[in-house]
């Protein structure tokens, strides 16, 4: 990446992330959202961050075209571990155990 | 109000959010690692962790510029995960919307999960706070885990060119975002939003400027939308 992609990500970010926060408490006041949008927002984190986290474990061997068994089976504890125990230090730790596990074993 | 009772709720605030340090700041550390794996030096480190204040989006926006997405994707998407502070924003303003605004303005900037959902809980557990007191304990909430923030990410930056190259840590984001996502699987309706942008991202993989990512996610939300509005009328 340039330098000019990172500052510009960076500072790009920094304001827009402000004015996501400062929106409702400095500008807009007590007036409701639209419920319409709402229902859409809800849903950003659960299906934005999905849809990025997917082709990285679904195409992670060396060749590109399909799953690596140890990320595969990392990616797969991490979100299990993380629906039963709402944990998310937990998630992280049992996926990152599974893939060094598999590593040092597999070789 | 007096200036006992904001003391009072400020240091009320801190001690509340002790706990979310131990979420906080391995985030940031993470962040500080990964980023300067990625090649950024200290001060932008410091800068992306201090400008923005968000984790989620801080990875996002990681992971696309190594991918070499376009620009403008890396923005539109790292704004996106963190489209949630602008609902924590407007579920604040009855509470603090009254505070004068310059608070508003340091409100807002560090305005995170942690900050929202304990002084949320709080102002609605207790009524009868004044402006004056909601505001110390909401800036006291912020306080600890800021620091924590700032002081974990840059440790993070200076392990992260530390760390052996065996490790495998191009991975830890998969696993972070993974993380997040599952614990917030509250509901039905966040299960098909997740689900369906796992089965439309595989499709729009090949999609170029990393446009599936766009895709699959609007597709997520619509889904979930659809699935509460569905589960509204059957109820």
């Amino acid at each position: 990446m340039s330098d000019l992609t990172l500052w510009t990500v960076i500072i790009s970010l920094g304001v827009g992330s402000f004015f996501l926060r400062f929106s409702f408490l400095g500008l807009v006041g007590d007036r409701p959202l639209p419920p319409w949008l709402l229902r859409h927002l809800r849903y950003t984190a659960v299906a934005i961050l999905p849809a990025m986290v997917t082709p990285l474990v679904a195409f992670s061997n060396e060749a590109g075209t399909g799953p690596e068994p140890g990320r595969l089976l990392a990616a797969l504890v991490a979100v299990g571990v993380g629906m039963k125990t709402k944990n998310v230090l937990a998630s992280i730790g049992s996926g990152a155990v599974v893939l060094t596990l598999y590593i040092l074993v597999m070789g | 109000m007096s200036t006992t009772t904001t003391k009072t709720a400020f240091w009320r605030g801190i001690r509340d959010s002790a706990p979310f340090t131990l979420v906080a700041g391995p985030f940031a550390l993470l962040f500080g690692v990964l980023a300067t794996e990625a090649g950024l030096n200290l001060f932008e480190v410091m800068t992306f962790s201090l400008a923005v204040i968000a984790g989620a989006a801080q990875f996002t926006a990681l992971q696309l510029m190594q991918e070499n997405a376009p620009t403008v994707v890396v923005i539109i998407s790292a704004l996106a995960v963190n489209l949630r502070v602008a609902m924590y924003s407007a579920a604040l303003t009855p509470y603090l919307g009254r505070a004068p605004m310059w608070q508003r303005v340091f409100a807002a900037y560090l305005l995170v999960d942690q900050s929202y959902a304990l002084s949320h809980q709080k102002f609605e557990a207790e009524p009868a706070m004044t402006v004056p007191e909601r505001m110390a304990y909401y800036m006291g909430t912020c306080m600890l885990v800021m620091t924590v923030w700032y002081g974990a990410s840059l440790a993070g930056a200076l392990i992260g060119s530390a760390l052996p190259p065996q490790i495998p840590i191009d991975f830890a984001l998969p696993i972070a975002f993974l993380a997040m996502v599952a614990p917030a699987m509250r509901t039905l309706p966040h299960v098909i939003a997740a689900f369906t942008a796992v089965v439309v991202s595989l499709f729009a993989a090949a999609v170029p400027w990393s446009l599936g990512l766009i895709i699959a996610g609007g597709a997520g939300m619509i889904a979930g939308a659809q699935a509460e509005l569905w589960m509204e009328r059957r109820a």
